[in-house]
């Protein structure tokens, strides 16, 4: 099923190199960086295809495999006049396809152009890989109560509901428009925000933006699974690319749900998760392995010997059952939440300190769902009630997006939202 | 005040026409177009000239301290007269060599867009455009601009220096906004000036290095809001007169040109000041007078764009219209604070409000970043 943007079947490494050679002194200082990028960043699984294919029938960065790095940002929308709103996307469009085969945002955008006027790329990208760059765009629900987008919105995207302990900062929550940019490389994650951002100024601000430094999801079956800040290993069970029909019945949204425009998107979900580390590194090893309801080396379920042997929830312990009945695997288990599932891509972060000697980090959470309503909102209310977890963390940001379908040629994103269309 | 009428008309007159000097002061007298200006009017007794040099006579009968202004197309400012006190009279010599719609404004309490009304001159263009003298004329625009901001500069800090030195806390308080407004408008001009002059006049507390002595602006802000005057305020009050009689001198040069390209460099500047530095309410400290410096610096940069307003049409006309909206848009926001004839203050606006202007500098400054660009021909 997986027509979604897939990696370059052909050898990609078209990279922002191109322009040495035309510039002198300046680029031989983004040469140097170029080689520190390249030993501090991870090699790509699959080192012929460093570039994504950002146009297909799904937006790529959902089921593509998780890259390593992060950087999302959400905006408010400043303008009131439609057509500005519509022409930065089609210039973001634009941008971004560019920057995700590696290209500047403008062709000889960062030192090509005259020396009275600021540069089209900011340049910190020259010299770097694309490495795996996607950009995914999404639109909050406070989008659709203006621009006379009212009846274009779907049902299922509405602000998530008040869930038990949460105390959220509303300066982190929310907003109209929501980007995704992963890459395998970090810089190149960040210039890609900082230069839509930069585009859309005067018409979008940045509302707020995080990090995230390291995967916690993989996404394909080609990928490890990879350890959260607990220091366990996150989303085994998660839905993988490879699993079409999964993939199908959770995360892309069918013409037959709700607005037409929305058919083959998707519904993205954040969630800020601080994570209480210091208290929680304090804890027993027995402990935090009751808390999640596996082993921490290996990741497997109690009892059994590997990652992904099947969870026995039924298994009894000597005091109950041996998987707790408000352990973490059990509660978020789709058999628990009647067969619910999520496609679960959140990355790990940590932001500087708190000021109480601590450091602020934690899994900045993002599921992808064809409802959110019927399958975030379910699993977080159980989470939220009696996760064993809950004692270690504390959500503090949340957020949710309409994602549109892919942008066929000649297409921008949202043409199908701002012109009526069923399909992009 | 004839060394004003004087200064202003000789300055004038490097710009495109010979001008009547100051000794032939008394026929622009007897041509002078009467302006009386109120706290609520601005009664210009005709409303047409020929091309040519065109004298004003302003005469305040309000209660304001008022300005007066002569704008051509894009606000670009033609000529203008600042710090007209009340009961005061002021004479405005101008030169509109181009037939066209102009347009007079008052504006009492020196805030706002000001009382405007259509100017119609008429007649033959006097000067045929040449290759090249638009950036001819740009400098020298924005040289007249500058002069008259230190002009008014040097006379109310004048009567702020008086008051600090008469121990007049209130007085001294309500000049000290007013004052830096027309420092705030041209600050890129004193921080072109090789030396330390710009600090000696508005360096902060948190700037100052290990040895140095604090003067100008903000210390005698600290002393008048936070510490009391102290043994050596008047020393300090007059070694801030002193500081912007130089900066009027330095500027009065003869030699002293202004580059358009530095000019556009200058608007961008002045905004990215506000945007940078003074959304955060660092500027004015003690006496949360930001947004009258957020003003100044938000006029003073329209200003410098105007006076290469005519370059900008011709390059590049979507700039200039996008460049106007924004404007528009930021003085907008900075009217929902103002209280009287100033602002309120800053300490009262909110980080959400805060950021709301933060976004509409950012927007503006978006499409000023372009300006010396299309002024340099690249």
């Amino acid at each position: 099923m997986s027509k979604e943007s897939s990696p370059a079947s052909e050898p990609a490494h078209l990279s922002r190199r191109g322009l040495f050679g035309a510039v002198g002194a300046g680029v031989a200082l983004a040469g140097a960086g170029a080689v520190v990028g390249r030993v501090t960043a991870p090699e790509p699984t699959t080192p012929h295809a460093d570039v994504v294919e950002f146009r297909g029938e799904h937006q790529a960065g959902i089921v593509t495999p998780a890259q390593d790095r992060l950087h999302f940002v959400a905006f408010d929308v400043l303008t009131d006049d439609r057509n500005a709103l519509v022409a930065m996307l089609q210039q973001w469009t634009e941008v971004a396809e560019r920057m995700t085969r590696g290209e500047e945002t403008y062709p000889d955008g960062a030192v090509g152009g005259p020396q009275y006027v600021p540069p089209k790329d900011t340049g910190e990208a020259l010299g770097l890989a694309p490495s795996q760059l996607t950009i995914t765009i999404g639109f909050g629900p406070s989008l659709f109560d203006r621009f006379g987008l009212g009846a274009q919105k779907p049902a299922a995207l509405v602000e998530l509901q008040h869930f038990p302990g949460e105390i959220l900062d509303p300066t982190l929550s929310g907003g109209d428009i929501a980007i995704q940019a992963c890459s395998n490389d970090p810089q190149v994650a960040v210039h890609a925000v900082r230069n839509l951002a930069r585009l859309g100024t005067g018409t979008v601000a940045v509302k707020w933006s995080q990090l995230g430094f390291g995967r916690t999801s993989s996404t394909s079956t080609t990928q490890e699974t990879p350890r959260n800040l607990m220091g366990f290993k996150d989303g085994t069970k998660n839905l993988k690319a490879e699993d079409g029909a999964a993939i199908g019945e959770f995360v892309w949204v069918d013409p037959a749900d709700d607005q037409a425009w929305l058919a083959g998107g998707s519904y993205l979900v954040t969630r800020r998760i601080r994570m209480l580390i210091e208290s929680w590194d304090r804890t027993t090893l027995n402990e935090q392995e009751r808390v999640f309801g596996r082993y921490k080396g290996t990741g497997a379920p109690f009892v059994a010997g590997d990652e992904f042997d099947t969870v026995d929830l039924q298994l009894a312990g000597p005091r109950g059952p041996l998987i707790e009945t408000d352990a973490h695997i059990r509660l978020a288990s789709s058999e628990s939440l009647g067969g619910i599932k999520l496609l679960r891509r959140g990355y790990n972060f940590t932001d500087g300190s708190d000021g109480f000697g601590h450091l602020d980090a934690g899994l900045f959470f993002i599921a992808f769902c064809r409802d959110p309503q019927k399958q975030f909102v379910p699993m977080q209310l159980a989470l939220s009630r009696t996760d064993l977890l809950n004692e270690y963390i504390a959500h503090t940001s949340a957020a949710v997006f309409a994602v549109p379908p892919g942008v066929a040629d000649g297409q921008y994103w949202g043409q199908g939202l701002f012109e009526g269309t069923g399909t992009q | 005040m004839n060394k004003t009428t004087c200064t202003l008309a000789a300055i004038a007159g490097t710009a495109v026409l010979p001008l009547a000097g100051c000794t032939e002061k008394t026929e622009a007298d007897d041509g002078a177009i009467a302006v009386t200006a109120t706290d609520g009017a601005c009664d210009v007794a005709t409303t047409d000239a020929k091309t040519g040099n065109t004298a004003f006579q302003i005469t305040n009968n309000g209660s304001k301290v008022t300005e007066f202004y002569v704008y051509g197309e894009g606000d670009r400012a033609m000529g203008e007269v600042e710090n007209i006190g009340p009961g005061l009279s002021r004479q405005l010599i101008v030169s509109l060599p181009e037939p066209g719609t102009y347009q007079t404004a008052c504006k009492p309490g020196m805030v706002g867009d000001g009382i405007r009304a259509d100017f119609t001159v008429t007649g033959e263009a006097l000067t045929a455009p040449e290759a090249g003298s638009q950036l001819a004329d740009a400098a020298d625009g924005y040289k007249r601009y500058v002069t008259s901001q230190v002009t008014a500069l040097v006379e109310t800090t004048g009567a702020f220096v008086a008051a600090v030195k008469a121990g007049d806390i209130d007085a001294a308080k309500a000049q000290f906004p007013t004052t830096r407004t027309y420092y705030e408008r041209i600050e890129p001009v004193a921080e072109s000036f090789p030396d330390d002059l710009d600090p000696r006049i508005d360096l902060r507390e948190p700037d100052v290095e290990p040895g140095q002595q604090w003067t100008g602006f903000h210390r005698l802000e600290k002393d008048l809001w936070a510490q009391g005057l102290q043994p050596d305020t008047d020393a300090i009050a007059d070694q801030l007169l002193a500081d912007v009689q130089e900066l009027q001198q330095r500027v009065s040069d003869p030699e002293f040109t202004f580059d358009p390209i530095q000019t556009a460099g200058g608007a961008a500047g002045l905004l990215e000041e506000v945007a940078r530095t003074k959304i955060t309410g660092e500027e004015d400290f003690f006496s949360h007078t930001d947004l009258w410096d957020f003003q100044a610096n938000v006029d003073g940069s329209q200003a410098a764009v105007a006076a290469l307003r005519p370059i900008i049409d011709e390059r590049d006309p979507d700039l200039g219209t996008r460049i106007d909206q924004r404007f528009a848009d930021v003085d907008a926001a900075l009217a929902q604070y103002r209280a009287g004839d100033g602002f309120v203050s800053y300490d009262t606006v909110t980080e959400a409000q805060r950021q709301e202007l933060s976004n509409k500098l950012d927007a503006l400054l978006a499409e000023v970043s372009n300006v010396q660009g299309v002024i340099a021909g690249q």
